[in-house]
């Protein structure tokens, strides 16, 4: 296909006069243009600012450095921690090592499910909540354990992710305080 | 009197931060000029929050799972009065769990602060760095090593003399040390607490190590998951700069080594040294065929050399010490110590490091405490999912790489879960099955495709669907998967199955033939039935059952209908009688 690359370096037919997309990541293009080795990184940045990795957002960082799209797209569906789909405002990441598993995560997960009435990967229709599972938090002794966003919840049950789902959910509508200070009123 | 808090990330989901959140509001209402530090994980992860209160005159008592109240309590009882508070103190059985152990990776751990170098250097930090830079030659510092007898802690136990001794006289001008901190095992987290707790141990010794191949420039790869331990490290290597232990002319030597960090982002498989070179270059994390080793050619095709967290950590130790010391613990084949994440089903959870030789009944009763609710003991998991489960008549084998390996697990990067009576064992096979599985990165296909057809009969198995044959068929996918893989992953993911069949055999028969899961766990498996006895007719199960599989009068006892139950087990949880019965 020769498709004309226009002013802003993009590929997604607009002739120009569109606003150049993804303007956040210039400064991180322009860093890690000549770090030989850097895609990953650049990935890893792309999604803290936009949160998931769309097919435009990984088309662009394909034409911004120099590679195929094929490549990009094959080492971001390689590694588990990029995502292609927008999360929720809280990102569930549900334990489910060794001793969480030997402790209970199932039971848990099924709580989480049947609270939210989502499965594994999904997001709840009102945009809240995403639960995902992944491998080992690295809390074993603190087992079952999640982390939402950056908060880590340990020694969970049914009735205790039941009540700090319930809890966030609550502070979403009122607008307080947010999940760090919920993860140490609830753990204390 | 100073008040220092556990503040690893098991410390912070326990609760640290609102314990030292309630301590400064108490000291500022009392106006009480005590100082408040953080220190990183002690290893007793199911006391936390600790809290340690030093006086003056160094005199230390330990508050362990302490809450906002007992803040309180402990500034206005202890710091303001006389009471020692024995009841929130850690008691002597606890701290036998300590005691009873060698510490020397975690030396410093939940004893300094790791954000500040200045305490790290209190006790001695960066003099082994001095002392290899500018006394002893890259030959003298590999012997000393090799003295030392340290073999990888990563798992596959490789001396680390020798790689380093490759990497020395591997040809190149540009060398890169590496450290692997994708400590992405299932049950294993030692390499966090040394990143959370004692960062500068992790630099010092990757700091000798580059001196000893000629290497200038390292890497640290971090699990992504990991974010607390990312930031300690950052500010460590910082500071580290900043003093002039990296940088340009490091102890006015003319050796010159820096450090970054390479976040990683999710991947088993990239423990595999060739699949971390992949991935820190920007790739798939896909290993490749060795020779070349990295030795020869690694990062960008330079030699490099790659050890993991718990292996770096131990370097300072034996320059202080000499080779010797370290040499003079464990067994003739293991030398030194060895971290333990102690999980599971055992009373005393946490981190225990201690000298190779002693027993697994040493450390799951003696410092673990036993098993939760004294249940019977099962099996011991070691290796993560390129191990294998060790059951409880082979207690009494040494920790030593050898005799581990004899059992048919391996000494890992040393996860250790404990399972009681209550762990279905063709479960644990199916979970780890189902871990690897998802892990392979397909490039051999007998692990791509062998994992996949071994987990859909462990699958079949565990939902009742066993055929007779299955154990054999899975035996002879094992022994073809371990064939036909080039990496770890594949050649060890059937340990877990191989154990499990070796040593629990009548659980798989039970599964397959008698339809049965003795330890109740596999749901497929299970009859729910109403305790005539005990049912009073509340009708909770009947309102909760999802396919209207019970029937019965209010205030009459109930019955479960087993052609329409499909055992998810809502019965059993909300029935307030106990009545409902899994047999």
């Amino acid at each position: 296909m020769n498709q004309e690359k226009h002013e802003h370096g993009c590929s997604c037919g607009c002739h120009g006069d569109q606003p150049k997309p993804f303007e956040e990541l210039d400064p991180v293009l322009d860093h890690y243009a000549d770090i030989p080795g850097s895609l990953i990184t650049i990935m890893q940045k792309a999604q803290e600012l936009y949160g998931f990795l769309s097919v435009a957002l990984m088309r662009h960082i394909a034409v911004e450095t120099n590679t195929s799209i094929a490549k990009v797209y094959g080492v971001a569906t390689f590694y588990t921690q990029f995502r292609f789909e927008p999360v929720g405002k809280y990102l569930i990441m549900l334990c489910q090592g060794t001793a969480c598993h030997v402790n209970g995560s199932k039971l848990v997960e099924e709580a989480v499910m049947d609270y939210l009435e989502i499965n594994e990967g999904e997001t709840t229709a009102d945009g809240l909540f995403t639960l995902n599972n992944v491998a080992c938090l690295g809390c074993c002794s603190l087992s079952p354990v999640m982390m939402i966003n950056d908060d880590t919840y340990g020694q969970l049950t049914k009735e205790k992710v039941t009540r700090i789902l319930a809890e966030l959910k609550e502070n979403a509508s009122s607008g307080a305080n947010g999940a760090e200070q919920l993860a140490q009123e609830v753990t204390a | 009197m100073k008040i220092v808090i556990g503040a690893g990330s098991c410390g912070i989901a326990a609760g640290a931060h609102k314990v030292q959140t309630a301590f400064e509001a108490i000291l500022a209402e009392k106006n009480l000029d005590v100082t408040i530090e953080q220190t990183g994980c002690i290893g007793t992860c199911y006391l936390e929050p600790i809290v340690d209160l030093i006086a003056e005159d160094g005199k230390k008592l330990t508050f362990v799972n302490v809450t906002t109240a007992d803040a309180r309590r402990i500034v206005e009882d202890y710091v303001l009065g006389e009471d020692e508070l024995k009841d929130l103190q850690i008691s002597d059985s606890d701290l036998t769990m300590i005691g009873k152990q060698k510490r020397i990776v975690l030396r410093n751990s939940g004893i300094i602060d790791p954000e500040r170098i200045e305490d790290y250097q209190a006790v001695d930090g960066y003099l082994a760095a001095k002392k290899c830079l500018t006394e002893l030659s890259p030959e003298e510092i590999i012997e000393t090593v090799k003295i030392a007898g340290l073999k990888g802690r990563g798992g596959a136990g490789f001396p680390t003399w020798f790689k380093w001794d490759a990497a020395r006289k591997s040809p190149g001008k540009t060398k890169y040390m590496v450290c692997n901190a994708d400590e992405g095992d299932p049950g294993a987290f030692m390499d966090r607490s040394v990143l959370e707790s004692d960062p500068h141990a992790l630099i010092e010794g990757m700091l000798i190590g580059a001196k000893a191949i000629g290497a200038n420039e390292g890497v640290i790869y971090v699990r992504a998951e990991y974010p607390l331990a990312i930031v300690r490290l950052q500010k460590a290597i910082d500071q580290a700069r900043e003093n002039g232990f990296l940088g340009n002319d490091i102890f006015e030597t003319g050796f010159d080594f820096d450090l970054r960090i390479k976040a990683g982002a999710g991947a088993f498989v990239c423990g595999e040294e060739t699949a971390l070179i992949a991935s820190l270059e920007g790739e798939r994390g896909m290993p490749r065929l060795k020779p070349p080793f990295p030795a020869q050619k690694g990062y960008w095709n330079a030699p490099t050399n790659i050890n993991n967290v718990e292996t770096f950590a131990n370097v300072p130790w034996i320059f202080r010490n000499g080779g010797e010391a370290y040499a003079a613990l464990g067994t003739a084949e293991s030398k030194g110590t060895k971290v333990f994440a102690l999980t599971g089903k055992v009373k005393r959870g946490g981190l225990v490091e201690i000298p190779m030789g002693l027993t697994l009944r040493d450390v799951i009763y003696e410092i673990g405490g036993g098993i939760k609710a004294d249940i019977a003991f099962k099996a011991v998991q070691m290796g993560g999912p390129s191990g294998g489960c060790i059951p409880a008549s082979l207690l009494d084998t040494q920790i030593d790489y050898a005799e581990i390996t004899k059992t048919g697990a391996i000494m890992g990067s040393g996860g250790m879960v404990v399972m009681d009576e209550n762990t279905c064992m063709v479960d644990m096979a199916r979970f780890f099955l189902d871990f690897t599985c998802k892990e392979s990165c397909g490039k051999c296909t007998y692990c791509r495709v062998g994992t996949t057809r071994m987990l859909e009969i462990l699958n079949r198995i565990t939902q009742g669907e066993g055929l007779d044959g299955d154990i054999e068929l899975l035996e002879e996918l094992c022994y073809k998967i371990k064939d036909g893989s080039m990496c770890g992953l594949g050649q060890t993911a059937p340990n877990p199955v191989l154990t499990t069949i070796k040593y629990f055999r009548n659980e798989y028969e039970d599964h397959i033939y008698h339809k049965k899961c003795t330890a109740k766990s596999c749901k497929p498996l299970l009859t729910y039935t109403i305790d005539k006895e005990k049912c009073v007719g509340c009708g909770a199960c009947k309102k909760n059952c999802p396919v209207d599989a019970i029937t019965g009068e209010k205030k009459k006892v109930h019955e479960i209908s087993q052609d329409i139950c499909i055992k998810c087990g809502k019965c059993f949880s909300v029935c307030k009688f106990d009545s409902v019965i899994i047999d």
